[in-house]
């Protein structure tokens, strides 16, 4: 008998189908043929699992992790570039980058003298927390250091997939419209530090900082926004000053 | 397109509980997911009987339950349905804290 309708039941002849929606009427067919299990099981626990896992290493190592997003092209090889220039060796950093296909952005990174280990994700759209682990143990990221993540160029899939980072940190140039706070929320919702890249090309296109900074805000008010050139320089000591209290308050 | 990545979990949570709930195969999966997660039901649908071929849940049924967006407002308290993130109170304007919509869950499954 169905134990939402009683149809089924012997005082009842009459098929529910009748009365009730199809849907109600396969679910009840199905259970007398199975076992119904509650699962609630969120769909990512598999890489909750294992960005935890994550996590409790950097702990342990007194690793910073930061998980670099943004699109395609907005600048983040560069700004590790150029981050790892301006740090000069303060303490050390390791990059893991991703990407579908190449090891152009490792070969970037490594050309630094920093190691740094390419993830092709293939079909895949972005970092999981599983490739990440491995990754660490490959690389050998020193205790006491940077690991920077540079995830896959999306501002969709990465930004439900936590890899253990203390940070994300999404990046987005004035050569992008000044609306994709708003056109892209997940991102900007899951990210906790912004980094307005290429102000260099202001004067060049027509991007609104204020209007990017308050769309970035409407989505996610306690967001901390760094407006920086990667090539020029202009502002970038905001940036490595942020990186360099944030590795004391580790040590 | 992580709604493809998304059903492989799916794919390996339910490999995992035939073996400590013993069942060899599954009818019917119904999912729970949130109108402010960033997954696209009909993605979802599309690929499933692609990604469940040759597994325990081949053929199996897909159902998807979604749950409106709800956000509570921290300074006036009252709650408010919100279809996109970013959304503010409907009744003072302020920054919402997202309650409901974020979930992306396996509900229930009926196995044999």
């Amino acid at each position: 008998m169905c134990g939402i309708c009683g149809c089924g039941s012997p005082e009842q002849k009459q098929s529910h189908k009748f009365v009730f929606k199809r849907e109600h009427h396969h679910h009840h067919d199905e259970l007398d043929t199975g076992r119904l299990i509650q699962l609630e099981q969120d769909l990512l626990s598999k890489n909750n699992t294992y960005a935890t896992q994550n996590r409790e290493y950097f702990k342990q190592h007194n690793i910073f992790v930061l998980n670099l997003v943004s699109s395609p092209g907005a600048g983040k090889t560069t700004l590790l570039v150029e981050t790892i220039k301006a740090l000069n060796g303060q303490f050390p950093i390791a990059v893991i980058e991703g990407d579908q296909q190449t090891e152009h952005d490792a070969d970037r990174i490594r050309a630094t003298g920093t190691p740094a280990l390419q993830i092709n994700t293939g079909r895949a759209c972005h970092l999981e927390a599983l490739g990440i682990g491995q990754a660490l143990i490959e690389l050998g990221v020193k205790d006491n250091s940077l690991l920077a993540i540079e995830n896959v160029g999306n501002l969709v899939c990465p930004s439900s997939f936590d890899l253990g980072e203390a940070h994300k940190v999404v990046v987005l140039s004035v050569t992008e419209g000044d609306d994709k706070p708003l056109k892209y929320p997940d991102m900007f919702y899951a990210a906790d530090v912004m980094l307005i890249n290429k102000t260099d090309l202001l004067p060049y296109v027509d991007f609104d900082v204020e209007r990017c900074i308050g769309y970035a805000k409407q989505v996610n008010p306690e967001i901390q926004i760094i407006c920086l050139s990667s090539t020029k320089g202009d502002n970038f000591s905001a940036w490595t000053d942020w990186l360099s209290e944030q590795m004391q308050l580790l040590s | 397109m992580h709604e493809l990545s998304l059903l492989e979990n799916v794919r390996e949570i339910l490999e995992d509980h035939a073996q400590s709930q013993k069942f060899s195969k599954v009818s019917r999966v119904t999912l729970e997911i949130g109108k402010l997660s960033c997954i696209e039901p009909e993605a979802l649908r599309f690929g499933f009987d692609v990604v469940m071929k040759g597994s325990l849940a081949e053929g199996a049924e897909l159902i998807i339950t979604e749950l409106n967006g709800l956000g509570r407002c921290q300074q006036c308290g009252q709650n408010t349905v919100m279809e996109v993130l970013y959304d503010p109170c409907s009744h003072c304007g302020r920054p919402l804290t997202v309650v409901q919509g974020m979930e992306m869950k396996i509900k229930d499954l009926v196995v044999i």
